[in-house]
């Protein structure tokens, strides 16, 4: 038995010019703040961009943004619909605020069919938010996905930082391209992460201050985009714009 | 419906090993396809025509329905996917995303949503016979 699927994936994803996993190897991290707002700072700069949540049984994004009586076009697959000037894509169309309680092999397999059915249009970025850690969706994009390059998120806890050299060194391995690491809700100025990170010869991108006034701006974007976090992920942008 | 989509997958899958095995003409595609999906055969059929290349000019493409068995995990039992029972809406998250089922469907003995799919997901490819 053949899954057909597989063998159309590329063609789905051809009109994308660059696919970036924000992945870390620790939950909490930070990973879809960062992945909405970098997508939403990227759409400002007119570029062309789709976000892509990929975390099913936690999606996150659309809470950040805000998302409500959204849907994707059926149009010999499905179309992801625009919202804020992302092609925004997540399960939460068809699971909608319920739980989805999935094992490792049905993630694989709604991940494989959503890559399968979707037809997302000429894009510069493709972000995707990605769940914590090296299991099954990120097995599956490097397994699928050509050319995918990783955004990495840690904190400065050791903690953090020891799972995102995990994931580093996988992806090294792999011979996957790394843009860099973000240090995400630094509470003092250290240069502990950023030395290491750089030891460790992948590239700091930046510093996110761990920000208290983040929680009131979920689910609305102008707020969103007016603080600090936001004005960081702008310094970070010019990153990507090089790849 | 993305009947559409997933031909245009089959088309590509079956185009590929034809170009792999030296197919000159691919005779004959069976396709299972399971129930929790819901496809249309029709609308996959006519897409599939619709689709075709120059290779796939005589294929017969041949289909055939299979039930989808759930089996839970937590006490062994053992059903079948009945779409019936749901909402429009819930049948067509399912169509798309048929993993979903599990946010909608739970174990009718025990009610837990944690159980496999273990036959009639979706489309598969069974066979494909060609010429070279
Ligand atoms: N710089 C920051 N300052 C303050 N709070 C932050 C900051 N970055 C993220 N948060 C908050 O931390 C929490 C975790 O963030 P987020 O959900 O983006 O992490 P994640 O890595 O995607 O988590 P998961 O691994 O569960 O997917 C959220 O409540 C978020 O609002
Ligand atoms: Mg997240
Ligand atoms: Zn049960």
């Amino acid at each position: 038995m053949i899954d057909p699927r597989i063998s159309i994936i590329d063609s789905r994803l051809k009109k994308v010019n660059n696919i970036i996993a924000v992945s870390s190897g620790k939950g909490g991290v930070g990973k879809s703040l960062v992945a909405s707002t970098l997508a939403l700072t990227l759409a400002k700069r007119d570029y062309k961009v789709g976000l892509f949540d990929l975390d099913f049984t936690s999606p996150s994004t659309h809470l950040i943004l805000g998302i409500r009586e959204t849907w994707p076009k059926e149009e010999k697959g499905i179309v992801p619909p625009e919202v804020y000037g992302l092609k925004y894509m997540s399960i939460i169309y068809y699971s909608g605020n319920k739980p989805s309680p999935l094992r490792g092999t049905e993630i694989s397999n709604a991940l494989v069919e959503l890559l399968a059915i979707t037809r997302w249009e000429n894009l510069d970025f493709l972000v995707i938010d990605m769940p914590p850690g090296i299991g099954d969706a990120t097995l599956d994009l490097l397994r699928l996905v050509k050319d995918i390059k990783f955004l990495i998120v840690t904190t400065s806890s050791r903690l953090a930082f020891e799972t995102v050299k995990k994931l580093a060194i996988l992806l090294k391995k792999l011979e996957i391209k790394i843009i860099g690491v973000i240090e995400n809700m630094k509470m003092d100025d250290s240069d502990f992460i950023k030395d290491q990170i750089e030891e460790f010869g992948l590239s700091f991108l930046g510093k996110i201050p761990f920000d208290n006034r983040i929680e009131k701006v979920i689910g609305n974007v102008d707020m969103l985009l007016a603080t600090v976090f936001a004005k960081k992920i702008r310094d970070i942008a010019p990153h990507l714009e090089k790849l | 419906m993305h009947e559409w989509a997933l031909a245009e997958a089959v088309i590509s899958t079956v185009s590929q090993i034809a170009e792999k095995e030296g197919f000159k003409q691919i005779i004959e595609v069976k396709i299972k396809v399971g129930e929790l999906q819901q496809v249309e055969l029709e609308i996959l059929e006519y897409a599939l025509s619709q689709l075709k290349t120059e290779k796939l000019e005589k294929t017969k493409f041949t289909m055939e329905k299979t039930k989808a068995k759930l089996k839970c995990r937590v006490c062994n039992h053992e059903w079948f996917f009945n779409r019936k029972k749901l909402s429009e809406k819930t049948a067509e998250a399912i169509h798309f995303v048929p993993e979903i089922v599990h946010t909608y469907i739970q174990c009718p003995k025990c009610g837990s949503p944690d159980f496999d799919i273990q036959e009639g997901r979706g489309v598969w490819l069974e066979s494909i016979k060609g010429v070279k």
